[in-house]
Order: structure tokens, then sequence, then C-alpha cells
């Protein structure tokens, strides 16, 4: 057994910079490549694409990635971790293998893990009496089950730890935890078992760190000023040890930085109860852990406490749910706030003259600039200029494209000074719902797959 | 004692749950940490987000980190894809609470 692993987080988010996973190749030591592709809108977007297309509905994005670094990736034996599969793994999986083959790498291993994607089997899960009611609000998805555009299962470390026991160098699932990318390295590396919840607390802990990228090493940090070289900040490696204490540092010499302050900003993102962090292989005591500084650019994490998982899984649901748009005008002073106010008000008001109104909460009005981020809270200013925001929301998809041609027209018809009207009139977009459920994990059985070059 | 904004000694980070904020704000010192847990009351946070939080704010607290997390319920227009606000994430929230005034 290694003493020692490095788990590089290359990928925060769908979105994220490609030079974070290039870099951590290129700029040192790497063991593992964790990177997350996935957000609730993107699988709704990939089972669109994929409907038209049976070979897509996966992150293309983590090809592109590849095809920079694969040769390298290949040459030091490092393992990437993905959750790039989105709604098509075994598409994603033969696009690998393409990849590999154009650039005449021979011997790659490729993995994928299935069974996260339920969607065709709502039917008969809500039949045999699995509810999948909304964790928010207690609604019964049966209310919206024609209007489901996407359902996968949070998938744990394990499942990715099986695919790294069968020998891929590449693993690609679908809906798997953020953590868990981290986590499943972990597992594998230092064989802990289903019952060692300390350690897999301390596996999550970690996920938790590095899942947004560069959130720990400096980016999004309110202490910014102290940070060095925002261009080449360094994405977050995990040096982990076997009885779960584990480090948070980043290659030598990139930007950023990495201290006590960063680390617990990043621990505190969408955290919810600290005593009881949620996640399909156990939970985790965020408020058991000792956080030390041990170095430049190093805090050390241990004596982290866990207990036993739940016994359901987090189910992602993604379901239409009317219609959207937003438009923008820039007003410039003098006395910018009061004509950007007097606009909006026009805009409604000729609205209803044509006989199109929206309830109070379908509509909003911002003026970017005069104290929206933070309202209430910022002191009212006179600045040179605003951006005034109009949103609607509603189930009328004519609405919402009436609302959109009403924008423009103030340009000419308003007060004065209103102008940089550009991206055409606003139209109507889908509203894609987020419906978090819980579902009994025997529902669930994941398959892994590995093939080779 | 003189008045000053939590942002001369704390930070703070914040994100979505949901249509609900979480944000975390933390100190460098026992001190501090004994400070925000007096000023900072669920009923304070609350008033503070008056133009943000139409909804119930729970806290938790986390001394290993000298942090206190806030749950600001009903806070993001509907959340994720369904809000029509600029700042549907509550991603600029942490520094929204840093903004306050204290005696220290």
């Amino acid at each position: 057994m290694r003493d020692k692993v490095l788990i590089g987080y290359g990928q925060g988010f769908w979105g994220d910079s490609i030079l974070g996973p290039v870099r951590l190749v290129r700029e040192g030591p790497l063991d593992y490549l964790a990177l997350d592709y996935l957000a609730e809108v993107t699988m709704s977007i990939m089972q669109k694409l994929k409907g038209r297309n049976p070979k897509a509905g996966y992150a293309t994005d983590f090809i592109a990635m590849l095809s920079r670094v694969l040769p390298e990736v290949h040459r030091k034996g490092i393992k990437v971790i993905a959750n790039a599969g989105g709604v098509n793994p075994s598409a994603c999986l033969d696009a690998v293998l393409d990849l590999a083959k154009k650039q005449g790498i021979k011997g790659l291993k490729v993995g994928i893990i299935e069974g996260d994607d339920i969607l065709v089997r709502i039917p008969e899960l809500l039949q045999s009496g699995h509810m999948l009611a909304n964790m928010d609000d207690g609604r019964a998805l049966s209310g919206v089950q024609d209007r489901i555009l996407s359902a996968n299962v949070y998938i744990g470390a394990f499942a990715v730890a099986e695919c790294l026991r069968q020998g891929a160098q590449i693993v690609i699932g679908g809906r798997l935890t953020d953590p868990a990318l981290v986590a499943g390295p972990m597992i594998h590396e230092f064989g802990w078992g289903p019952q060692d919840f300390d350690k897999l607390a301390a596996g999550t802990m970690a996920g938790h760190i590095a899942e947004c990228g560069a959130q720990c090493t400096g980016g999004n940090f309110t202490g910014w000023r102290d940070v060095k070289d925002f261009v080449r900040i360094g994405y977050p490696i995990i040096e982990a040890s076997p009885d779960g204490s584990f480090v948070v540092t980043k290659h030598e010499g990139t930007g950023g930085l990495i201290n006590r302050e960063t680390v617990i900003s990043q621990l505190l993102y969408e955290m919810g109860d600290p005593n009881r962090y949620l996640g399909p292989d156990c939970t985790a005591d965020f408020t058991s852990a000792r956080i030390e500084e041990i170095g430049k650019d190093r805090v050390r994490l241990s004596a982290i406490k866990g207990g036993p998982a739940t016994p359901t899984y987090k189910v992602s649901i993604s379901y239409l749910n009317g219609f959207k748009t937003t438009g923008q005008l820039t007003v410039s002073g003098p006395d910018a706030v009061a004509k950007a106010r007097l606009c909006a008000e026009i805009v409604w008001g000729r609205l209803a003259l044509d006989g199109c109104t929206f309830e109070e909460h379908e509509k909003i009005v911002e003026i970017v600039g005069a104290g929206v981020c933070h309202e209430g809270i910022a002191k009212p200013t006179d600045p040179p200029e605003v951006v005034l925001r109009m949103g609607v929301k509603c189930n009328d998809e004519d609405k919402v494209d009436r609302f959109g041609m009403e924008i423009v027209p103030l340009v000419t018809s308003g007060p004065p000074g209103v102008t940089g009207f550009a991206g055409g009139r606003p139209k109507a977009t889908d509203i894609v719902g987020y419906w978090p459920a819980l579902l009994q994990k025997d529902q669930v059985k994941t398959r892994v797959r590995v093939e080779v070059t | 004692m003189a008045k000053v904004k939590l942002s001369s000694f704390a930070f703070a980070r914040s994100g979505d749950k949901g249509d609900g904020s979480n944000v975390g704000i933390f100190v460098k010192t026992r001190a501090d940490y004994e400070l925000i847990k007096k000023v900072l009351t669920v009923d304070a946070v609350k008033r503070h987000f008056h133009g943000i939080c139409k909804g119930t704010v729970t806290r938790y607290e986390a001394e290993n980190m000298l942090a206190l997390n806030f749950l600001l319920r009903d806070s993001l227009g509907g959340g994720g894809s369904e809000s029509l606000k600029t700042d549907a994430q509550g991603k600029t929230h942490g520094l929204a609470l840093l903004e306050m005034e204290v005696e220290r």
C-alpha cells in the first residue's frame, strides 16, 4: 500500500477552465485527476441532446481536455476520475477509446459506471410505491410526471473504487457525487471498507474541499487581497494518507493561496448542518476535524469522525416548469436610478395596455449598480449609470415573448439616456425545475464495464 | 469598543441550498468567535437580510473552524434555474453579511 496518494481536482463544475486539469497534469506530480462536469441543469440538457442523437449526452468538454493531455496522462500513469458520462457514459467511453486510437495510445483501460440514470424506470418505481416526493415541499412526483426531463441517483465512492479495482485508468461515471471522485481513489488505494465511517467521512470532507476546484486555493476568497497571481491559480491537490488524514495543497510555483482560511471558507460552502453532512457512503461530522497549517500552501486535516449513511440515495430529477426571459438596458445619469425605475413602470404599463399582465412573483425588476446583490443592505447612492434588468416567468410562452418586445422601444419612447441594448429581443426559454427526492438504496444497482484500446 | 464592519476581521462564503442561501462566516481568534456568537443571533441575521430573506433562518455552530453557518430559506427567488435574480445562487450573500457593523 502506498503511504501517500496525490489526488488533484481539475474541474469544479461544467464550464470551469480547461487550464485547471491541463496544468495539474503538467506542472507537478499527480496520481489521480478528479473532474466534475455536472450540475443539476446539465443532466436535462444532456437528455435533450441524447434524444436527438443516441451518441450524444455526455460532457464533450472532457474529450476536448483529454485530447490535450491523454498521451502525458498515459505515460505518467495518472488515473482520471470524471462524471463526464452525463446521461450517456457508454457513448463517452466510445469517444475516449476513439481519441486514444487516434493518438496511437495502446493498452489504455477505460471504465464506465452505469446505473444512476433512472429516467425510464420512473413509471415502474412510482407504481411499486416509491413516491420520489419533492424533498423541499413534499409534493408527489406524479403531478409533474409528464414533464420530467432527467432523473439520476447520486452514486457514491465504492462504485469508483470498483472500477479502479477492475483496472481502469480512466473512470467515467454519470451522476457520481463530487466528493466520490476523491473518496473513490482513497478506498481503492487504502483498502477502506463500507464500515470505515471515520475514513469515509475524511474522504468525503477532502472531496468537499476540492470539489469546486480553485475555490479552496484562493478563488472567491473574501481575503482576496492576500491572494497572489490569480492568473496562474493552482488547482487543489489532496495528499491522502491511509489513516484518513490528508493535506490540502497545490503544485509548487502555481498562483493562489492555501491557508486555514481558504480551506475553512470552502468547508462552509453549501455545507448545511456541519454535524451531519450527508453522502451516499457515510455521514461526516465537519465539526470533528482538526485543521492546521503545516507549511506554505499546506493545510492538514485529521481526527475526522463519521457515521453510517442513510438507507436512501438522493435523486436529482429535472422537469419542465414553464418559461422565462430577462432583458436589460443601460440607463445613464443624471438621475439614472429614477429613470430606470420609470422605464420599468413604462414596460409594465404598456404590457397592461395590451392585456398582458403578470403576477408579482412572476416578474422582477433589478437596477444593477444600485444595490441589487445586497438588497436592503447597500446604502442608496447616485451612480453615473445603472443597468436596468427586467424579467418574467410563467406557463404561457406567448406572454413571455410579448414581454420581450417591450424592452427595446424604451430607447426612443422613454426617458433620455437609455442605451446599451445588445443581444436582440429577449425570447422565452424553458425553465428547468429541480426536484430533489430520495430512493431506497436496494432499488439501485450500479454496473461497471472496462474496455481497453 | 468601536463600530466596525464584520469584513474587517471575519471571512465568509455563501452558496445555494435549493431556494435557500447557505451563508458561512468565521473568524481567527477565540475572542472574536465569542463576539460573533453573541452578535449574530438568528434574529439579527434575519433583520440584516430583510431585503433578501423571505423565510426562516437557522444557525449552526462549528467551533473547530470558529465558524457559524446560516441557512436563509426563501432567499433566491425560486432558486437555481427557476429564479430571475442576478444572484440566483446567493454567491454574494457572504459579502452582504460581512457588511454588518458590530461593536468590537
